[in-house]
């Protein structure tokens, strides 16, 4: 029988890779179901199900949260995404992200300018070097 | 000279902060190991995305995505900066502020103005102070990165990309962390996120087209984004194998300091007690004198 290979995958790791005879996925405008010698698909996920058949007959399932689903004739790969995503919420942390910034710089009151530092740059390191030095002499 | 039991008390302060500094440099050694796995963990994931991205490039070569192309004229850049959220670390995030503040120069020299967005609690404190653009900020990454921890700062990135540098936005985003050469040795390093470079696709039998479920302007530009998010990811990850393998190293040097301080500490508790012991002697020896005569 022909077989599939399946790849998933997410950014932190590798969640499964093995040979599979269908793939059930929640493609973004409807499930699809894939068999071998597919024709070569790209589409987004939604959060979903996916499932895949194995040769022996086996049922695996994965949550997925959304990501991308490339099909070729004999090789799925899915590339899911590690965190829950959608323009809401992507957008609610990029607000937060954006006041943790404000909170953060502008809560200081009077600011310096940027030559100020780097000479304190400048002094912290020429500190941590006469430190590493010392260090050596004692030794 | 110092008295013997002031001797004896630093000896013990001294030996108690050894201990501290050893169980660090070990503690460090533990999670510099997990965190090389974390490293290792991410590759799959971006060869897979990088062929994905190959293969779309191959299938339409006419398509240009505003992520891949070179704007003519820079007004305005942005820097994605990854420092660690704790001190310890050496030069680690020295370093590497100095090479950032370099690249502001060159830039504000050339008349472009640099955005930043902050991830990792050292950066936003070193910036806390000074006049530069702050756009986006995260602390407390921790020590096990999670890609939606990183997202915000990402998205506020790429949303001022797509405005352009005329309006306000930047018209090309560099990532700037650590990077893990050995344990002995990181260095910062400035990755270029926007201009995408285009992998090399490798060959597929024939000219073939992919099936676009939406449309494929709408999934390359997720696919991208994706690709850009894990690069930041894999850079965040780095960074705290970075920031283990550079704490490691310097609480290493800190225990040795310490032995050596106690040495001679050491060495000074003894003279003083071999003195009053001698001290001793000769004010016996004195008094039996005067007894005899």
């Amino acid at each position: 029988m022909a077989t599939l290979h399946v790849d998933i995958v997410s950014a932190e790791g590798e969640i499964y890779s093995g040979e599979a005879v269908r793939v059930f996925a929640p493609a973004s405008q409807g499930d699809v179901g894939i068999a071998p010698r597919h024709a070569p698909l790209l589409t987004n996920l939604r959060p979903g199900d996916l499932r895949v058949e194995t040769p022996e007959g086996e049922e695996k399932f994965f949550y997925v949260t959304g990501g991308v689903l490339e099909v070729q004739p004999h090789l799925v790969t899915v590339l899911a995404d590690s965190a829950l995503r959608g323009a809401d919420l992507d957008e609610a942390s990029a607000k937060a992200a954006q006041e943790a910034a404000e909170k953060a710089v502008g809560a200081a009151g009077d600011k310096k300018s940027l030559e100020h530092a780097r000479l304190q740059l400048v002094e912290a390191a020429a500190r941590y070097r006469a430190v590493q030095k010392l260090k050596g002499k004692k030794a | 000279m110092a008295s013997l039991k002031e001797i004896r008390t630093k000896i013990g302060s001294v030996k108690n902060t050894q201990k501290i500094t050893k169980a660090m440099e070990m503690v460090a050694a533990a999670k510099m190991r997990k965190t090389q796995n974390r490293m290792a963990a991410t590759r799959p994931y971006a060869d897979k995305i990088r062929t994905a991205i190959g293969h779309l490039f191959q299938a339409n070569p006419e398509y240009k995505h505003p992520y891949l192309a070179h704007r003519e004229n820079t007004s305005r850049v942005g820097y994605i900066v990854i420092t660690t959220d704790r001190g310890l670390c050496g030069g680690l995030n020295v370093n590497e502020f100095r090479l950032l503040l370099n690249e502001i120069r060159d830039w504000t020299n050339k008349g472009v103005e640099v955005d930043l967005a902050l991830l990792g609690s050292k950066g936003v404190q070193f910036f806390r102070n000074y006049d530069v653009n702050v756009v986006a900020a995260a602390s407390n990454i921790g020590e096990n990165p999670k890609v939606a921890d990183l997202i915000g700062s990402i998205k506020i990135m790429l949303d001022a990309f797509e405005k352009g540098g005329q309006d306000g936005g930047i018209d090309r985003l560099f990532l700037l962390h650590n990077r893990f050469e050995s344990t002995m040795s990181q260095k910062p390093a400035v990755v270029t996120l926007i201009p995408v470079e285009a992998p090399d696709a490798d060959e597929l039998p024939e000219h073939w087209d992919y099936l676009y479920e939406p449309e494929a302007t709408e999934l390359l530009t997720s696919v991208l984004e994706r690709y850009i998010e894990s690069q930041v990811y894999r850079g965040a990850v780095e960074n705290v194998a970075c920031e283990m393998a550079a704490k490691m190293v310097a609480m290493k040097s800190a225990t040795d300091n310490a032995g050596k301080l106690i040495d001679t500490l050491q060495l000074d508790y003894n003279k003083a007690r071999q003195a009053a012991i001698t001290q001793e002697i000769s004010e016996i020896v004195g008094g039996a004198a005067a007894v005899s005569e």
